[in-house]
C-alpha cells in the first residue's frame, strides 16, 4: 500500500494524460503555420503532409527508418536531460556525439585484430567515455566555479566537428578511398549488427536501458532523491551535505557517454566509418526534444519519433515536392518556437 | 469609544480548503490607535489582513470604511480605499536609492518627475516620524529595520490611512524595535490607524491600546492596554495558562572532557568585507549550551557556515570530535554527528518542492538507503520522522503533501524535527524559535536542554537575549565578526550584553 502512494505522491511522475494531449495541441499549431508557409510557395501541404506519412509510418521499411533515427535522438535528449534534472544546461549534444564517435574510430581502426564480441562492448565503452569525458571537462568547470556549463558545452561542440575533420582529412584518411574526407572501413567485428534486414542496431537496445535507468534512478534511487533536492534548492542541498560538484562531473559524463554512444552507433552501424556530416544535428534535436519533454522519459520517446520523422520528412519533401530538404528546418523552428512559448507561458501561469 | 470606526469588518469567514481560518470576525478598528493582533502560528491573523489588502476575498461577511460598505477585490483597490500593507518579504530594489525605490510603487505621478519635491517629501516625513531616512541613500546598505520604514514612507506618501504591519519585528534588533513602537506612537497621534501582528506577548502589551486576541481562527478576546495583563492575554491565545519560558537549570559543564567543537583563530576571506570574521576562539563543551549573541549580519552565517564546512577558512583551525576538521566537506561534518537548524530555514534547508517525506530523507540520505542507494527505505524515514515529532510534540499534516503547503511555523517544525531526529552530538541552533508560537518553541527548547544533558553540545544562536539568559550556561557576544565578550549569564545583565552587541566595547577600543 505505502509503495502505492509513494508512486502517486513522488514529484518526478508526471501525469500523462493532459500532458500528451497538450503536445499534441503544441505540435498541431507548428505543423499549421508549416502547411501554410508551403501553400505560399504553391506546394499542397495535404499531399506534402500524406507523403511524409506514407513514407515513414507507411510501410515496413519507413518505420525501421523512423526507429533507426530515433535512436541517436533520444541518447542525445537524455544527454540534455539528465544534467538538466539539476538545472545543467547541456548544449553540447552535438559535440560529445563527434567525440564519441572520434575514440570509438579510434578503437575500431587499432583494434581490429579483437574479435567482435570483445570488440563491440570496447567500442561501446569507448564510445561513453569519448562523449562523457568530453561532457564531463564543462562539469569540471562549472564546478569550478570558472565557466558556465551552457557556454563550454556549445563551445566545445566546434571543436569536436572540427576535429573530425581534421582526423578524416589528415592522419586517419584512408589512402584507398581516391579522395575522400573519410576512414577505412571498420572490419566487420567492429559493425555493431542489425536486426533481421533493416538498418535497426542494436543500439536501439541501449537508448532503451537508457531510458529505463534514467526513470528508474530518478523515481526510486537515493541519488534521484538528492537530484530533485537539488533542483528544488540548490543551497539547502548543499547544507544537507549532498556534494554537487560531484554531481556536476558524474551527470555530465553521464550525459556526455549517453551522446557519445549515439555517436558511436552512427560510426559502426550506419556509416562503417568515420567521415564529416555524419550528424544532421542529433546533438541539437536532443536538446530540443529534452526540452519538448521537461525530461519526462515517455515525452522523450513520443519527441524523438515527432522529430524524427520530421527530419525524414525534408528528404521526403525533396523528392516529391521539388523543395529544398533544408525545408523542414522551418518546422523544426517552428517547433521549437511553441516548445519555448509553452514555456514561458507556464512559468508566467506560476 | 463613540464615534465612527474608521473600518470595521463583520462576520468575516474564511476558508481553506475545509478548514476554517477565520471564522465569522468582527472588528472596528477606530482612527488614531494602535491595535495589536495577537495568537500563535496559524491562528488566522495573516489571513484577516490578506482578506483586508485584497489578497482574499472572504467566503462571508462584509467591511465597511467610515460606515459606508466596500469591496476589496484586489490589493490596488485596497490602496484607493487608504489601507496599506508594510510588505515583510520586502518588494526592493536594492541597488536602486530610497527615492527610486518610492518613485517605482507610487501609482499617479506625472510624467515628468519632480524628484526634488519628493525628496523633500520624504526628508519631512522622516523628521516628523523621527525615521532617519536619506532619501538619496542606496536601499543595499540600509538595515532591514531601515528598509521597513522605506515602506512605511511609500505608504504615508500613498495616503493611506490604515496602516498593517504583519509582525514587523521578526527581523529587528531590540533598538529598532522600541524605534518602530516610538513610530507607532506618533502615526496614531496623527490620526493613522495601525494594526500591529505579533505572537510576542510583550510586544503587543508594550506598544497597542487595544489588544486583539485571536485563536484557531476566531477572536477569544479584546482587551484594552490598561485591562490587559500577560496572564489574561497567555490564556486567551492557548485557552490554558503557560508560563513563557522560566529559567531553566544550569548543567554542570564538564570541561575535564575534551571540547567538541573548537575554532582557533579562525578568520574568513571576507575579512575585510561586512560579515567576514576575525580571529574567532570558541569552544564548546560536551553537555553545555554556548550562546551567541549579536544583532543579525554580525557573523553569525558565517560561523555556521565555517562549521559546517560550507566556507573556507582564510587562517585558522577547526577541530571537531577532537579530530582536526578544517577542511572537511559538509558531508563529512554532517556525518560526524553535526546537525544545523538554520537561520532562514525556508532557503537553507527546506525543499519546497519536495513532500515531507522526501525532506526528512535528504537529512541522512545514507542512513535511510538501501542496496548502495538504490532505493530508499521510506518506512524508516517515516518512523524516523514520527518519532521525533512526537518528542517534540509537534503534529504536521500527511507526510506525502509538499512542503510548500505548511505554514512558516510548520515549517520550521519540520526542520527541527528532522535535523534532531539524527542523534545529534553537536547541535548548530541557529534562531531556533524564530517564527513559532510560545508553546512550540518552549518544547524546542526543553528539547534542546533534553540533548545537552545527555551530553550532547549546542551551540546557540539568538537575537532574543531573554532566550539566551534562560538557556546558556555560556554567553559569548558577536560584534563585527569578532567575539567581544564571554560571560557568564548568571553574573552579567541584559543591559550589558545589549552594551556589547551593539558594538559598545568595539568603539572603546578603538578610540
Amino acid at each position: 500500500m505505502s509503495k502505492a502512494i509513494e508512486l502517486k505522491n513522488s514529484s518526478f511522475k508526471k501525469n500523462l494524460g493532459p500532458s500528451l494531449s497538450r503536445f499534441f495541441f503544441l505540435f498541431s499549431i507548428a505543423f499549421v503555420f508549416f502547411a501554410l508557409i508551403l501553400w505560399i510557395f504553391g506546394k499542397n501541404p495535404f499531399r506534402a503532409y500524406v507523403d511524409i506519412f506514407l513514407n515513414t509510418l507507411g510501410s515496413t521499411y519507413g518505420i525501421s527508418e523512423t526507429l533507426v533515427k530515433m535512436i541517436p535522438l533520444i541518447l542525445t535528449a537524455l544527454a540534455t536531460a539528465i544534467p538538466s534534472r539539476i538545472w545543467l544546461i547541456n548544449v553540447g549534444g552535438e559535440g560529445q556525439f563527434h567525440m564519441g564517435a572520434i575514440v570509438a574510430t579510434g578503437v575500431a581502426l587499432n583494434l581490429n585484430f579483437l574479435p567482435g564480441w570483445i570488440l563491440l562492448p570496447v567500442l561501446i565503452i569507448s564510445g561513453f567515455l569519448g562523449g562523457g569525458l568530453w561532457g564531463m571537462c564543462s562539469g569540471f568547470l562549472r564546478a569550478k566555479g570558472w565557466v558556465s556549463e551552457t557556454i563550454s558545452t556549445l563551445l566545445l561542440n566546434y571543436v569536436a566537428i572540427l576535429l573530425v575533420s581534421f582526423l578524416v582529412f589528415g592522419p586517419w584518411k584512408d589512402p584507398e578511398s581516391a579522395n575522400y574526407p573519410q576512414t577505412a572501413e571498420f572490419g566487420e567485428a567492429a559493425i555493431l549488427p542489425s536486426l533481421g534486414q533493416s538498418r535497426v542496431h542494436l543500439g536501439i537496445f541501449l537508448a532503451s536501458a537508457a531510458l529505463c535507468g534514467f526513470y528508474f534512478v530518478m523515481s526510486r534511487t537515493r541519488w534521484g532523491l538528492e537530484m530533485r533536492a537539488m533542483a528544488a534548492n540548490m543551497e539547502a542541498a548543499r547544507r544537507n551535505g549532498i556534494p554537487l560538484e560531484k554531481y556536476f562531473l558524474i551527470l555530465m559524463l553521464i550525459g556526455g557517454g549517453l551522446a557519445g554512444i549515439a555517436g558511436m552507433c552512427e560510426v559502426s552501424a550506419i556509416q562503417g566509418r568515420l567521415r564529416p556530416n555524419i550528424s544532421p544535428g542529433y546533438g541539437y534535436m536532443g536538446f530540443l526534444i529534452s526540452w519538448m519533454a521537461m525530461g519526462n522519459p515517455w515525452g522523450i520517446v513520443a519527441a524523438a519519433f515527432l522529430l524524427a520523422i520530421v527530419t525524414a520528412g525534408g528528404d521526403i519533401l525533396q523528392m516529391t515536392q521539388g523543395v529544398t530538404g533544408s525545408v523542414v528546418n522551418i518546422l523544426l523552428a517552428l517547433i521549437l518556437f511553441v516548445v519555448l512559448a509553452r514555456q514561458g507561458i507556464i512559468r508566467g501561469r506560476k | 469609544m463613540g464615534f465612527v470606526p474608521l473600518l470595521s469588518v463583520k462576520e468575516i469567514t474564511k476558508s481553506f480548503s475545509g478548514v476554517l481560518a477565520n471564522d465569522h470576525i468582527n472588528l472596528d478598528l477606530f482612527p488614531g490607535e494602535v491595535l495589536a493582533i495577537l495568537g500563535e502560528n496559524g491562528a488566522g491573523k495573516s489571513t484577516l489582513m490578506k482578506i483586508l489588502y485584497g489578497f482574499y476575498r472572504a467566503d462571508v461577511g462584509s467591511i465597511y470604511l467610515k460606515g459606508a460598505p466596500i469591496q476589496i477585490r484586489s490589493p490596488q483597490e485596497a490602496r484607493n480605499y487608504g489601507i496599506g500593507l508594510v510588505f515583510q518579504d520586502f518588494v526592493q530594489i536594492p541597488a536602486f536609492t530610497v527615492l527610486e525605490n518610492i518613485i517605482l510603487f507610487s501609482p499617479g505621478l506625472p510624467f515628468i518627475l519632480n524628484k526634488k519635491h519628493l525628496a523633500k517629501q520624504i526628508t519631512e516625513l522622516s523628521e516628523k516620524y523621527d525615521l532617519r531616512i536619506d532619501p538619496y541613500a542606496p536601499l543595499q546598505e540600509l538595515s532591514v529595520g531601515e528598509r521597513q520604514k522605506v515602506e512605511l514612507i511609500k505608504l504615508l506618501l500613498a495616503e493611506a490611512k490604515v496602516l498593517i504591519f504583519d509582525e514587523p519585528t521578526r527581523n529587528l534588533a531590540p533598538h529598532e524595535i522600541e524605534g518602530l513602537f516610538k513610530v507607532f506612537a506618533n502615526l496614531g497621534r496623527d490620526g493613522y490607524s495601525v494594526i500591529f501582528i505579533t505572537h510576542k506577548l510583550k510586544e503587543a502589551l508594550e506598544c497597542a491600546n487595544r489588544i486583539v486576541v485571536m485563536r484557531q481562527g476566531r477572536i477569544t478576546g479584546i482587551l484594552s492596554a490598561q485591562e490587559a495583563s500577560e496572564e489574561k492575554l497567555i490564556s486567551l491565545m492557548f485557552g490554558e495558562t503557560i508560563i513563557e519560558f522560566p529559567f531553566l537549570p544550569k548543567a554542570r559543564t564538564i570541561k575535564a572532557s575534551p571540547p567538541l567543537l573548537e575554532l582557533k583563530g579562525i578568520a574568513t576571506y571576507a575579512e575585510e568585507k561586512a560579515g567576514g570574521l576575525k580571529d574567532i576562539n570558541l569552544k564548546v563543551y560536551p553537555g553545555e549550551i554556548v550562546g551567541i549573541a549579536g544583532v543579525a549580519g554580525n557573523g553569525q552565517k558565517e560561523i555556521g557556515d565555517v562549521i559546517l564546512g560550507l566556507q573556507k577558512c582564510a587562517r585558522g583551525r577547526k577541530y571537531l570530535f577532537g579530530q582536526e576538521a578544517t577542511n572537511w566537506s559538509v558531508a563529512r561534518v554532517r556525518e560526524s554527528g553535526v546537525v544545523f537548524i538554520p537561520e532562514d530555514p525556508l532557503t537553507m534547508a527546506a525543499f519546497p518542492w519536495l513532500t515531507i517525506q522526501e525532506n526528512m530523507a535528504l537529512s541522512n540520505t545514507k542512513k535511510y538507503s538501501q542496496g548502495r542507494g538504490f532505493f530508499i527505505n521510506w518506512d524508516a524515514v517515516r518512523a524516523d520522522l514520527e518519532k521525533s515529532l512526537k518528542r517534540l510534540g509537534f503534529k504536521l499534516p500527511s507526510f506525502y503533501s509538499m512542503l510548500k503547503n505548511l505554514s512558516g511555523g510548520n515549517i520550521q517544525r519540520m526542520i527541527l524535527a528532522k535535523e534532531l531526529a539524527q542523534n545529534p552530538k553537536l547541535i548548530l541552533a541557529f534562531y531556533p524559535t524564530r517564527g513559532l508560537d510560545v508553546r512550540s518553541a518552549s518544547a524546542a527548547r526543553e528539547l534542546l536542554l533534553t540533548y545537552r544533558n545527555a551530553g550532547a553540545g549546542i551551540l546557540f544562536i539568538s537575537e532574543d537575549l531573554r532566550e539566551l539568559f534562560a538557556l546558556c550556561d555560556r554567553l559569548l557576544v558577536l560584534f563585527r565578526g569578532q567575539i567581544v565578550g564571554e560571560e557568564d549569564p548568571q553574573k552579567i545583565t541584559f543591559q550589558e550584553v545589549g552594551y556589547l552587541m551593539t558594538g559598545g566595547k568595539y568603539y572603546e577600543q578603538s578610540n
